[in-house]
């Protein structure tokens, strides 16, 4: 199991969203991906696609602007 | 009837800039989460897949000669936006579709030389739009 660190800060749409599927599509199942970033809607949509991708969201975390999200490739139960 | 798939298929027949970025960033905003994309480029839409066409269209409102469409892009790349050919570059790698329309090739003398042949998929007609376009949950004119 690796983590995976995806840095989107100042990117804007749709990078962050494309970035974390390129990252989940090279990851092996059970990698932990986290994606960093500033885009405000991302935070809102990353998880979107996590749950459309019946994938797992371990977290989202928020400090000031930069927003951090957690997400494990394996499929949700 | 075959049960509708999860799956965006977008017309691209404007070869406005502005509108080319609208069908790249839905389509890979679709491919992201999950979906399946083709895109099916014909008329003013094809030239921008002609080489070196890519960045080359006007903007489909206050073009004014050039002016406004250097405006823009000032603008998007103060604003870090990702540029026509990475999003092209990124819709591929995420497995979407180009397809392009052999009637437009016919009609404006275009050989599939001129052509970016590393992103078209398959050079194709109306009936595999449809063939495309009648199961898929999301259909776009742009």
């Amino acid at each position: 199991m690796t983590e995976i660190v995806v840095d989107c800060t100042g990117e804007t749409c749709p990078v962050p969203l494309v970035e974390t599927r390129k990252a989940l599509r090279k990851a092996a199942d059970g990698d932990i991906i986290e994606v960093i970033g500033t885009h405000p809607s991302s935070k809102k949509e990353i998880p979107m696609a996590v749950k459309a991708l019946g994938l797992k969201l371990l977290g989202v975390e928020e400090s000031g602007d930069i927003w951090k999200i957690r997400i494990k490739k394996e499929k949700e139960n | 009837m075959a049960e509708q798939q999860d799956k965006a298929t977008i017309i691209v027949h404007s070869g406005d800039m502005d509108k080319l970025y609208s069908a790249l960033i839905v389509g890979n905003g679709a491919l992201a989460m999950g979906m399946d994309v083709s895109l099916f480029f014909t008329f003013w839409g094809l030239l921008r897949l002609k080489k070196g066409g890519l960045e080359k269209g006007p903007l489909s409102k206050m073009h004014m000669f050039g002016l406004g469409k250097l405006m823009v892009k000032m603008k998007m790349k103060k604003q870090n936006v990702a540029s026509l050919e990475r999003m092209m570059q990124d819709f591929k790698e995420l497995g979407g579709k180009i397809l392009a329309c052999d009637m437009t090739m016919d009609i404006m003398g275009i050989k599939p030389e001129d052509l970016r042949q590393d992103l078209i998929g398959d050079y194709c007609g109306v009936g595999t739009y449809l063939d495309e376009a009648r199961n898929s949950k999301i259909t776009l004119f742009i």
